[in-house]
């Protein structure tokens, strides 16, 4: 294939950044339930299951919080984030824009685009550690956050390349992908933990309960590390995706939904991988002596098949969230080709990927990156269902051909400023910040809202 | 055709997962199982992409 033609095909891919989905092109419930399942068993699966264990989670309040907390994130996908995806069916930077004007949007897609990096960089090096088993690369421990040699350098940087080339491909690839690999790797993980028990000391189903509790999930943190409970285990459950549903970030996925019902599929995703899969990769880690690096421990338990199912993990997160990246860049740059877009969001992902500092502190980052981008989903929702009820304008900036809507501004900054004094001043934890915050965004929001347009009513009556 | 893809793609998942299980109860060595797991891997990405979600996205 020439060089052109190559650049035609790409340039063909239209994904309707700029404008409605139209109903041609509407999909059905199985890509949904395949697209979550695939995006959340991940590569980040097999680190977070692992973090539990270093946090002295006990094992009643795992299984527990991950029920609770589960339920809660699957409630925000279809209540919240479908209904206004399937109303709208625009992209969440689109919509944005309307009610922010360009110049805001501009700021959130940098900050956004940023986040979904550093995430998908996560991803690149959990499967970078699957990869370097052949080579024998010294994997990255718990307290590494620079890259530990040349060799996982490389290494990184070969997986960045190949998951960058599918994601400039489009979502249609990366959800085909994704659902291929799906049904496979959630029987991996499983089948990787079944193989893990022995080794702990389990010999029937009726062992495992007592074995959990003494060798799995203890209750004690490792040394350095700080003590999880029942509320940190369901707020981590209902929050780590927080930017992309109470967020809205899935507005991208989920506008292309016949049905707002479709939200449930998020289920598929989240019982597979922030349950079995978490409860899996815990299980591989106790048995691995509390080693964190997903590769080997897949291997020592699955052989090849775990190391492949920690590479393609790795991959079906890091490709729907380059892709993102990309979406949330080419707001900026609405003239510049989304593939072109996503090439450099490849390398800047591939970059942060070198550092395991990503994967180490993953906890933290996805509940701090989920907090960032929450104000503005909290923003969208007032806008589609509060604003009418308030005599208030949807859409604001767009309607009033403003650049830079102060208001969402206002409530963004004012909330994150607020969460950061609770967390620094009162000591509250990041985890539980987010129900907070999202309150706040709104009630600021429509606060803000009121006083503006009032004053520019007033101002327009005085003109008129 | 497809019912051929099919059972073997079945045939694939069923090699990942019930080894793990034989191992778990004693029955094969860790290595067979492994192994197992490795070619139910390949029946499966070698069949599941010819079958599998063909018109959707």
């Amino acid at each position: 294939m020439s060089k052109n033609t190559v650049v035609n095909k790409l340039n063909s891919i239209n994904e309707f950044e700029r404008e409605p989905v139209p109903p041609s092109r509407l999909k059905g419930v199985k890509s949904f339930v395949g697209m979550y399942a695939g995006e959340h068993t991940a590569g980040t699966e097999f680190v977070i299951g692992p973090l539990f264990v270093a946090h002295g989670v006990s094992a009643g309040d795992l299984i527990w919080g991950l029920i609770l907390g589960n339920l809660l994130a699957v409630g925000s996908w279809a209540f919240i984030c479908a209904p206004i995806s399937t109303s709208v069916r625009e992209t969440l930077y689109f919509k944005l824009e309307k009610i922010c004007g360009r110049n805001l949007v501009a700021l959130y897609n940098v900050v956004n685009g940023m986040m979904f990096c550093f995430l998908a960089g996560s991803m690149i090096a959990v499967s970078a550690t699957a990869v370097g088993i052949p080579f024998d690369i010294a994997m990255p421990e718990l307290g590494d956050w620079l890259p530990t040699s040349l060799g996982w350098v490389i290494t990184v940087f070969a997986v960045g390349a190949v998951i960058t080339v599918v994601a400039m491909l489009g979502y249609e690839q990366v959800s085909r992908f994704a659902n291929i690999a799906a049904p496979w790797m959630i029987l991996v993980f499983v089948a990787a933990a079944f193989a893990a028990l022995p080794e702990l000391g389990v010999r029937s189903l009726g062992d495992f309960w007592q074995v959990a509790n003494e060798k799995i999930w203890t209750g004690v943190p490792l040394e350095g590390e700080s003590k999880f409970t029942f509320w940190h285990v369901m707020f981590f459950a209902w929050f780590c995706n927080m930017a992309m549903h109470i967020g809205m970030a899935d507005m991208s996925i989920l506008r292309y939904a016949r049905k707002w019902q479709y939200g449930f599929s998020s289920a598929a995703g989240v019982f597979l991988g922030h349950f079995v899969a978490w409860m899996a990769s815990g299980i591989l880690c106790a048995a691995a002596a509390g080693s964190i690096a997903p590769g080997p421990i897949a291997y020592s338990a699955a052989g090849m098949a775990g190391a492949i199912c920690v590479i393609i993990a790795g991959w079906t997160t890091a490709n729907p969230t380059i892709y993102r990246a990309g979406l949330a860049i080419q707001g900026i740059m609405p003239s510049v080709r989304r593939w072109k877009v996503t090439l450099v969001v490849g390398l800047v992902t591939t970059i942060a990927a070198c550092f395991p500092a990503l994967v180490m502190r993953l906890l933290e980052f996805v509940a701090i990156y989920g907090l960032i981008l929450m104000p503005m989903g909290a923003v969208i929702f007032v806008d589609v269902y509060l604003l009418p009820k308030f005599n208030l304008k949807q859409n604001y900036a767009s309607k009033q051909g403003l650049s830079f809507y102060t208001a969402p501004a206002f409530a963004w900054l004012a909330t994150l400023t607020c969460c950061l004094l609770l967390n620094q001043a009162l000591g509250i934890d990041v985890f539980f910040l987010g129900l907070p915050g999202w309150f706040l965004a709104v009630l600021l929001y429509i606060g803000t809202s009121k006083m503006l347009q009032k004053q520019s009513s007033v101002s327009f009556e005085k003109v008129v | 055709m497809k019912l051929l893809l099919q059972l073997s793609s079945t045939l694939g998942l069923l090699l990942t997962i019930i080894p793990s299980l034989l191992y778990f109860t004693g029955y094969v060595p860790l290595s067979v199982q492994q192994h197992l797991m490795l070619a139910g891997t390949v029946l499966w990405f070698a069949t599941a992409p010819f079958w599998m979600n063909k018109k959707t996205m």
